[in-house]
């Protein structure tokens, strides 16, 4: 009853065009804020019931689910505490329709004899009074996380038409007692594992289109240097370890190439290299500093920063080199170019009145919005889908991840790590799951 | 040298599965583990892939130095080194020359605000600047390499103009 009227307040002074800062997930290790600005928002009301049985599994499935879809910005959650349900039963939608829930989600976790888990579950379209699918698969206990983010991109799939990104993972670094660490982790920033552990900064991790490899910056050689690491094996490779600075790596999508910047000639330019290693092809020449390559998801060009005009801008060119052309122009300090996979969306890293603020240009039309209010915004990476941009920036004086709508209206600070966490990209999306009706 | 360490690291690399391999001067313990499986390769089931840890130890320690200053500082968005730090240049090309078997890192370092990379390129200049000065003092090229920190290594914490001054700097380094 709480929670219901909770709702009503949330949509009240959504209504009246103010924040609001939700919690959500009942668990501790669910648990994250969503926050919500602005008015016009369209979010599909959904029930997620708590699954039979999830208390006595080590995962809240039904936490994870909803705080995956709340995330995404395009779900509100509807209480659904008390619904004593499962894959199974035929549930009194009329209820749920009073409730103001368009789809219901209720499932069930039973443990299995060799130790593993079922997980089962189905959707219904509360308003349409139709069952909409549902499925079950058995997994380890350290894969039940996974197992609630494929339910998460199925309800999503389903009901936005759009595949679902919660199943997918993330690369960041953290800093702690001057140890750095690379992590990869879910889409939600928990279940991090360790990559990389060193006394010195690694910087630049970026995702290999397949999403087996990160190419990254590490200075444990007391200068910058990039490798690509092969994330299951742990097994690294040089990739460029020339005279002076080596530094961000981009691959190209076909994963055959990293664009990188040296210096070994003298200032910082751009190069190609072959991403098993080689001798790198110069793409572009100026006395000015060109860094930051992202490949264009069609790998005909390549973004970079270039300060050739004077101050740091972003510029396009052909990805086998040649002339460049200016693409940011408000503002004296546009870095750190970022693409949507479908191409249509830039995000960038702008100065404005001395502060660092996270930007979206429609490539199209080139107007540009400012999604932030923060003013430390740095790194953004789109989502596999282009739902969503992950970035770093600082909250309370601490480094700290967020997710947001390319509108800036739903943003989320991803948990799962203490201390200084940084420098995130966005992995592809991962192999299909298949599923047993 | 290096660029036969380059090759041998990546021949082990490619070679010795769970060996460990040396990367320049720091212990690099390569854990190779067990292989990822990929979700959806056997029916029901799921997996995301492991992700086998690596862990890098501790950092090399620096070679000797003269006596005397070793750290040039740099005005904002500047690679200008000011007058007041060419007598230390000076100081260090005699050092540099005096053993022409030494080697001598020039690392640069920018403040806090901005993008990372970004800030790795602009101290990259500054460490050009500092390693450019030490040429037309008469030290060989192949004595110095220009490298950059960006703002990854501050000096001083703290975000005030004094202590992003402090941390505006090329440091002069011996291996």
């Amino acid at each position: 009853m709480t929670f219901h009227l909770f709702d009503r307040l949330r949509d009240t002074l959504r209504f009246l065009g103010l924040s609001v800062l939700l919690i959500s997930g009942v668990s501790a290790q669910a648990q994250f804020r969503v926050e919500v600005a602005g008015v016009g928002l369209t979010q599909l009301p959904i029930a997620v019931a708590s699954f039979r049985g999830q208390d006595a599994a080590p995962q809240k499935i039904a936490a994870i689910v909803q705080a995956d879809l709340e995330r995404s910005g395009q779900f509100r959650a509807v209480d659904a505490a008390g619904a004593a349900l499962d894959e199974l039963a035929r549930p009194e939608l009329t209820g749920w329709r009073q409730k103001g829930a368009d789809s219901l989600v209720a499932g069930s976790v039973s443990r299995l004899a060799d130790g593993r888990y079922d997980v089962r579950f189905r959707l219904w379209d509360v308003v349409r009074g139709q069952d909409l699918g549902g499925h079950s698969f058995a997994v380890t206990p350290s894969d039940l996380r996974l197992s609630a983010h494929r339910i998460a991109d199925f309800i999503y799939e389903k009901l936005t038409g759009d595949k679902g990104v919660f199943s997918t993972r993330i690369a960041y670094v953290t800093k702690a007692a001057s140890r750095y660490q690379l992590w990869v982790a879910d889409a939600d920033g928990e279940n991090a594992q360790s990559a990389l552990s060193s006394p010195e900064p690694i910087i630049s991790p970026a995702w290999s289109p397949d999403g087996g490899r990160l190419a990254y910056v590490s200075f444990e050689s007391r200068k910058p240097v990039v490798y690509t690491h092969d994330v299951g094996s742990g097994r690294r490779r040089l990739i460029a370890n020339f005279r002076g600075s080596n530094s961000a790596p981009a691959w190209s999508p076909d994963g055959r190439t990293l664009a990188v910047t040296l210096s070994r000639d003298g200032g910082s330019q751009l190069y190609a290299i072959d991403s098993g290693g080689g001798e790198p092809r110069r793409l572009a020449q100026s006395s000015s500093i060109d860094t930051e390559p992202v490949y264009t998801p069609d790998g005909k060009y390549i973004y970079f920063v270039s300060d050739r005009g004077g101050a740091p801008q972003i510029y396009k060119m052909s990805s086998s080199g040649g002339s460049a052309e200016r693409v940011t122009f408000t503002g004296s300090y546009n870095i750190s170019p970022a693409l949507s996979p479908d191409g249509r969306w830039l995000a960038y890293i702008s100065r404005v009145s001395g502060a660092f603020k996270l930007q979206v240009m429609e490539l199209a039309g080139g107007s540009v919005t400012g999604i932030t209010e923060t003013s430390a915004d740095e790194r953004p990476s789109f989502a596999p889908n282009g739902r969503l941009i992950i970035y770093a920036t600082q909250l309370q004086g601490r480094e700290a991840l967020m997710t947001t709508t390319l509108d800036g209206k739903v943003k989320a600070r991803l948990n799962g790590q203490n201390g200084d966490i940084r420098e995130p990209d966005w992995g592809p999306f991962q192999k299909q799951l298949i599923l047993k009706e | 040298m290096k660029r036969f360490l380059l090759t041998l690291g990546a021949t082990l690399l490619i070679a010795g599965c769970g060996s460990t391999v040396p990367l320049d001067d720091v212990p690099v313990l390569d854990k190779a583990g067990t292989s990822v499986s990929q979700a959806g390769a056997e029916g029901g089931t799921v997996g995301n892939g492991g992700v086998t840890s690596v862990d890098l130890g501790k950092s090399a320690q620096p070679g000797a130095t003269p006596t005397g200053p070793s750290v040039v500082y740099f005005d904002y968005d500047s690679f200008v080194i000011k007058p007041e730090f060419q007598s230390i240049i000076e100081t260090h090309a005699r050092f540099i020359k005096a053993g022409k078997t030494r080697k001598v890192v020039i690392e640069g370092h920018t403040d806090e605000r901005g993008g990372r990379e970004y800030n790795l390129a602009l101290g990259q200049k500054r460490a050009e600047a500092v390693r450019n000065a030490l040429g037309l003092l008469g030290v060989a090229d192949g004595q110095v390499e220009a490298v950059s920190f960006g703002k990854e290594k501050p000096a001083v914490t703290g975000s005030d103009e004094a202590a992003m001054a402090k941390n505006r700097r090329a440091e002069i380094s011996y291996r």
